[in-house]
């Protein structure tokens, strides 16, 4: 049985007329990592939303390991019974951080397991701990949220993500709401867990690390997959000029 | 201006002792039920059903828009009669005031509420915790600091509303300053005495309100 890991078929999402994502359907193995591309308002952050299901998609089947959900017009016609598996298999860390700045970094992190796995209180603070040492703030634990620059907001939710054992991570532009000079340290995180094998589904402007990192590039185009495949190939050969002239303000940029 | 101040017309510190253990016990009560009622007609008003909704923002529209007086006579005199109901006179006394907090703070709650980022729901709904989880850990947590100076206002103004029940026999500070005025023919020492009292009793309400919004300006946690 090869069937690939996650199987995304025939995603649509309206939003009255407005169709923010069209069409999509994206396939991805275990320990890969795929990145999408796309200017503004293509439908990259509505289908990320769709697969953690922050919206609800107008139509389409989504799967997960054997988890698997289907939508028809705007409404879940199969796997009510699967969803919330479904949605725990993932984690997404969002362009904004949203961290709570009710609680310090520590609590942050323990909460959801303590709430929605019922972990021991010791228990979740040590799995937390532990996670913060991998992104590099295991000396913030107790620190307020409200005095964490922004990349290190952002590993710590990165590490708020991973404590709930997610089998798949939903990156949402992680870096634009950040300094240059603190963009690398997030994308150093971002890049060692793809290296170690997670599942990674990243919505980036960052071409080169897509390139870098991703094993497939899915390019977005007015809610539709305009192209995909290996990033080396789409990136030195885009095959439609929609993606040519992307390619070219995009890298001009940088 | 000749006029000769005797404030031993303002001597009866029995009166007064009932006095302010009456107000305040009518002051704590009202403004504790008014908001635990209010968190609750609050939280209805941004529910997922409209008819819910709907209801609650008619209950709230009359008690926002009508005289705290007479919510506290009608409640007294016609709603035990109405509801042909047998009701302790203390009970009668305090449900204007409490729907009137209640209708008040409902508002206040429901905007702190709704001043709280969606991008906060997000991540809790991403974290798999329920709505009501993310209610209680992340989003009233943050309202609530928020909230903080328009609840602590309202209960100023409720404090000082205790005096109207007096109209309805309430021995209150109220009550028991126009009673001494009406022996004594002496009300102007005896409401600037009444006035002292409320602000020895209010002032230190306003206090809190200070320290607690210094708090959450410096972004403290638990
Ligand atoms: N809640 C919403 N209601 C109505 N329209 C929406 C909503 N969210 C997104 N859209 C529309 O859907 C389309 C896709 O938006 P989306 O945010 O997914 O784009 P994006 O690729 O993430 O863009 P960006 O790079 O700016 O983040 C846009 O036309 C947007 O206006
Ligand atoms: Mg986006």
């Amino acid at each position: 049985m090869s069937r690939p890991f996650i199987e995304i078929t025939h995603l649509r999402k309206l939003f009255g007329d407005v169709v923010a994502v069209d069409d999509v359907s994206l396939q991805l193995d275990e320990g890969r990592t795929a990145a999408i591309i796309g200017s503004s308002g293509c439908g990259k952050s509505t289908f990320l939303r769709c697969l953690n299901m922050l919206e609800t998609p107008t139509s389409g089947t989504m799967r997960i390991g054997e988890d698997e959900v289907e939508f028809a017009d705007g409404e879940m016609i199969r796997g009510a019974d699967r969803s919330l598996n479904f949605r725990k298999s993932m984690a997404m860390v969002f362009q904004s951080f949203e961290l709570f700045p009710n609680m310090n970094v520590l609590r942050n992190i323990t909460l959801a397991p303590r709430l929605v796995k019922g972990m021991r209180r010791d228990e979740a603070e040590e799995t937390a701990l532990a996670l913060l040492d991998r992104v590099g703030l295991k000396h913030k634990a107790t620190a307020p949220v409200t005095e964490l620059s922004g990349g290190q907001a952002q590993r710590v939710a990165i590490a708020r993500a991973l404590a709930m054992a997610p089998r798949v991570l939903l990156f949402d532009e992680a870096t634009s709401a950040l300094d240059p000079e603190l963009v690398g340290e997030v994308l150093a995180v971002i890049r060692d867990l793809a290296s170690e094998g997670r599942t990674l589904l990243v919505v980036t402007h960052e071409l080169a690390f897509a390139r870098d990192v991703a094993d497939t590039l899915y390019f977005f185009d007015q809610g539709r997959v305009l192209e995909s495949g290996k990033p080396e190939v789409l990136m030195e050969n885009p095959q439609t000029e929609r993606l040519a002239s992307f390619l070219k303000r995009y890298s001009g940029q940088v | 201006m000749n006029y000769q101040f005797d404030w031993s017309a303002v001597w009866d510190p029995a009166a007064w002792f009932g006095a302010i253990k009456v107000t305040l016990a009518y002051g704590i009560a009202t403004t504790a039920v008014g908001l635990i009622l209010g968190l609750i007609l609050g939280l209805a008003l941004i529910s997922r059903f409209w008819v819910l909704r709907r209801a609650v923002a008619l209950f709230i529209g009359l008690f926002r828009c009508t005289p705290a007086l007479i919510q506290i006579v009608w409640f007294y005199y016609a709603f035990p009669m109405v509801l042909a109901v047998n009701m302790p006179a203390w009970l009668a006394a305090s449900m204007g005031l409490t729907f009137y907090m209640a209708a008040f703070s409902a508002e206040i709650f429901r905007g702190g509420i709704q001043s709280i980022e969606k991008g906060q729901w997000n991540a809790t709904r991403s974290l798999c915790m329920s709505p009501w989880q993310a209610m209680r850990h992340v989003v009233l947590p943050q309202a609530f600091r928020r909230m903080t100076p328009a609840i602590v206002n309202q209960s100023i103004i409720q404090f000082k509303n205790t005096s109207l029940l007096s109209v309805v026999a309430v021995h209150d500070i109220m009550f028991t300053a126009s009673s001494l005025t009406a022996e004594t023919y002496r009300p102007l020492e005896v409401l600037t005495f009444a006035s002292v009292l409320y602000i020895i009793l209010i002032w230190p309400l306003a206090s809190i309100a200070h320290v607690v919004e210094k708090r959450s300006a410096q972004g403290r946690t638990r």
